[in-house]
């Protein structure tokens, strides 16, 4: 419906809007939930990928796709950064999704630590996805840093509980200028609709997907969703109230001029 | 259960090559409790970290009563949306049995949000079976008359490369516990090896001080497994009669000392079996629970072995801990910490495996041997149904720690995972 509206991440344009992870369910079914999701692009750990002969998930995902690496299992800047170069050496490309846990518990990002990796990488010409939690002063200094797009989490990741920081995350929206992709927490195609209808860029999901019953139907769900939310953020989209229904006679209708 | 129904006699078994001597002192330890040493007190060498996760652990053990807690708690702990500690209790109580569907899919769930359908494969590798301890149920025990054997690097390295070539990724080096003939700059030699093969190398070996722990992590290491066995001092007393394992307190710091030494991650386990199976799950929990948030970025997983039969004594078993308890408890530590990984290994069977992969555990064994020096042999057979002890030409290698029930292969084991709709996974890590 909208030929012209491109998701751009660092020079690159995509015409879907949806991310889609890769680690959380069987091999097979990656070439269907991309196929179902219309995802152009796919992230998967290295560590994940670094292994040998015996079924590397790269090649379960379809040439045609961007691959978007993620740093998982990174502890500190130092550590995501050589992930992050080890994925350039396996023929992952240049884009990298920062991903940098000193938790092993909730997996939360430590902000910190990953606006020093993006700084880095950005120079060695990666274009860099930065997963973090919604702070307004820490997604400018990613900015400042280089980075190509902003991923607040929209929730603990694997809760599948919905758009819990989605006051933050909409100042994010509105603040800055890259980006923001929601990432983390989605689990309902409801809720990545409305992730899009706040402005996000796009939306990420993989337990979402991992954890339905029939998994190439959910990623299609997705799809129309964020599809949906996306055209009604672009058609600007009516008022909602928040309480009371609005008075048909203004209050100020005796103004005259 | 009381401690008359411990039945301990039952481990005890006499050699024909013991001298009178020693014999008599074996028969004088396991009977009278005053030739044995101290188990609380520190031997000369073992580091001191004066820990607080001790006392934490083990006010919530002592004071426990799982019969005070009712269908209605246990209800009440399934519906939260956060485990508390007590919730956990109720679910590791008697008032849970009735529950265990129900809590199975709970687990499910949360075992799918965390891990996905994702199933993590590792082998064990025995290099060396020596004992120092005597731990009555052990089939390493230092009295047990079995065939000890330490394999020289070079044999090491060409296990490591039989493993290797099978498509495993991750290995997890074991010894038993002597200092003596298993140094540690042997083990570490040992894993500098490992390294080279697998992305992934994991020990379990004798408790270590904090700077051994580095070394060994300089080497390649980066997960260190230490099964307390119990958390009940009276009952670790009365079965750990000899050695350093005797100290319980220097084996219940080894987690913390392997992290302090930079480690990423550690295991840990009771031997179920032993003791209160309740009491030890919730000590073995709550070790990873305080320990989780003192060193939140260390990775932790959770083991559940029972009780095997052993070389010399078949008259070994799980006493009260059957397959139902066994699910009981792997479920309730799921919901409690969802995010921990829960390894089943071939002490399970084949059945139980496949079934529990489904509910709560993230990581299995494959192509085990808990022999030395012998997997060449049990691997040219690779359908996995011929390994057993009785069956391996016993001049391959040393004797196993104990026997094991499920002895599939790898290639019979992803399949068969594969086959249940889970994925199989053999790397998800870097040594970095």
């Amino acid at each position: 419906m909208m030929e012209n509206d491109k998701l751009v991440l660092g020079g690159h344009e995509f015409n879907s809007r949806f991310i889609l992870g890769s680690g959380k369910y069987s091999l097979k079914l990656i070439e269907a939930a991309v196929q179902y999701a219309g995802a152009e692009i796919i992230t998967c750990a290295v560590r994940r990928a670094n292994t040998k002969e015996h079924e590397n998930i790269l090649d379960y995902i379809p040439k045609s796709a961007t691959l978007l690496p993620n740093t998982s299992g990174a502890r500190n800047a130092d550590e995501a950064v050589r992930i992050a170069r080890l994925a350039r050496e396996l023929g992952c490309g240049d884009f990298v999704k920062i991903e940098i846990m000193r938790d092993s518990k909730y997996l939360l990002p430590d902000n910190y630590e990953t606006i020093k990796a993006t700084e880095i990488l950005a120079k060695e010409g990666f274009v860099v996805l930065p997963y973090m939690h919604a702070d307004l002063n820490v997604a400018r200094d990613l900015v400042n840093a280089g980075a190509a797009a902003v991923m607040p989490l929209a929730a603990p990741i694997g809760s599948n509980r919905g758009l819990s920081a989605k006051d933050f995350i909409q100042i994010l929206i509105d603040e800055i200028e890259l980006p923001i992709i929601v990432d983390a927490g989605i689990g309902k195609p409801s809720q990545a609709c409305e992730a899009m209808e706040m402005g996000a860029a796009a939306v990420m999901a993989n337990t979402a997907l991992a954890t339905a019953g029939d998994l190439p139907r959910m990623a299609a769900a997705f799809k129309s969703a964020i599809e949906a939310g996306r055209n009604a953020y672009l058609s600007g989209m009516g008022r909602v109230l928040v309480r009371g229904a609005a008075a048909s006679d203004p209050l100020t209708g005796f103004l005259r001029d | 259960m009381s401690e008359k129904e411990y039945h301990d006699e039952r481990y005890f078994i006499d050699s024909d090559t013991l001298s009178p001597e020693a014999l008599e002192r074996k028969h004088r330890i396991e009977t009278d409790p005053s030739a044995r040493s101290n188990h609380m007190e520190y031997m000369k060498g073992m580091e001191v970290i004066q820990s607080d996760i001790y006392g934490k652990v083990m006010s919530h053990v002592d004071s426990v009563d799982f019969s005070k807690y009712t269908a209605r708690d246990v209800l009440a702990a399934l519906d939260h949306h956060t485990c508390t500690v007590e919730d956990f209790k109720a679910l590791l109580s008697p008032a849970a049995v009735p529950y265990l569907e129900k809590m199975a899919q709970k687990a499910k769930l949360e075992t799918s949000k965390h891990f996905g359908n994702t199933v993590y494969f590792f082998t064990p590798l025995y290099i060396a079976n020596y004992c120092e301890n005597y731990c009555v149920y052990c089939g390493f025990n230092c009295y047990n008359k079995i065939k000890r054997m330490q394999l020289s690097m070079e044999q090491i390295e060409h296990e490591m490369k039989v493993i290797a070539d099978s498509g495993m990724e991750e290995v997890l080096i074991l010894t038993g516990e002597s200092r003596a003939k298993s140094s540690v700059e042997y083990i570490g030699e040992a894993c500098k090896i490992a390294h080279k093969y697998f992305r992934m190398v994991g020990v379990e070996v004798y408790p270590m001080n904090t700077d051994e722990y580095k070394y060994l992590h300089e080497c390649g290491v980066d997960y260190v497994t230490v099964f307390q066995e119990t958390y009940d001092k009276v009952r670790y007393e009365q079965l750990h009669l000899l050695g350093h394992k005797r100290i319980y307190p220097y084996r219940f710091d080894s987690q913390e000392r392997a992290l302090m030494g930079g480690m990423r991650g550690c295991g840990f386990s009771a031997l179920l079996g032993l003791s209160d199976f309740r009491k030890d799950a919730l000590a073995s929990a709550l070790h990873v629970f305080y320990l989780q948030k003192k060193y939140p970025h260390a990775e932790m997983s959770l083991s559940c072995p029972r009780l095997r039969p052993i070389v010399n004594n078949d008259k070994i078993n799980p006493l009260d801990v059957h397959e139902k308890e066994l699910c009981q408890v792997l479920c309730a530590y799921r919901i409690f910490m969802p995010f921990v990984g829960i390894t089943v290994s071939s002490r399970e069977s084949k059945e139980f495996r496949n079934g529990i992969v489904k509910i709560a555990a993230t990581k299995v064994s494959a192509g085990v041997s808990t022999g030395v020096g012998d997997h060449e042999e049990k691997y040219k057979k690779d359908d996995g149904q011929v390994s057993k002890n009785s069956e391996v030409d016993e001049s391959a290698g040393g004797d196993e720690q104990f026997e094991i029930n499920d002895a599939r292969s790898f290639n019979t084991m992803y399949k068969d995972i594969s086959d249940e709709g889970l994925q199989p996974v053999l790397n998800d890590y870097l040594f970095v």
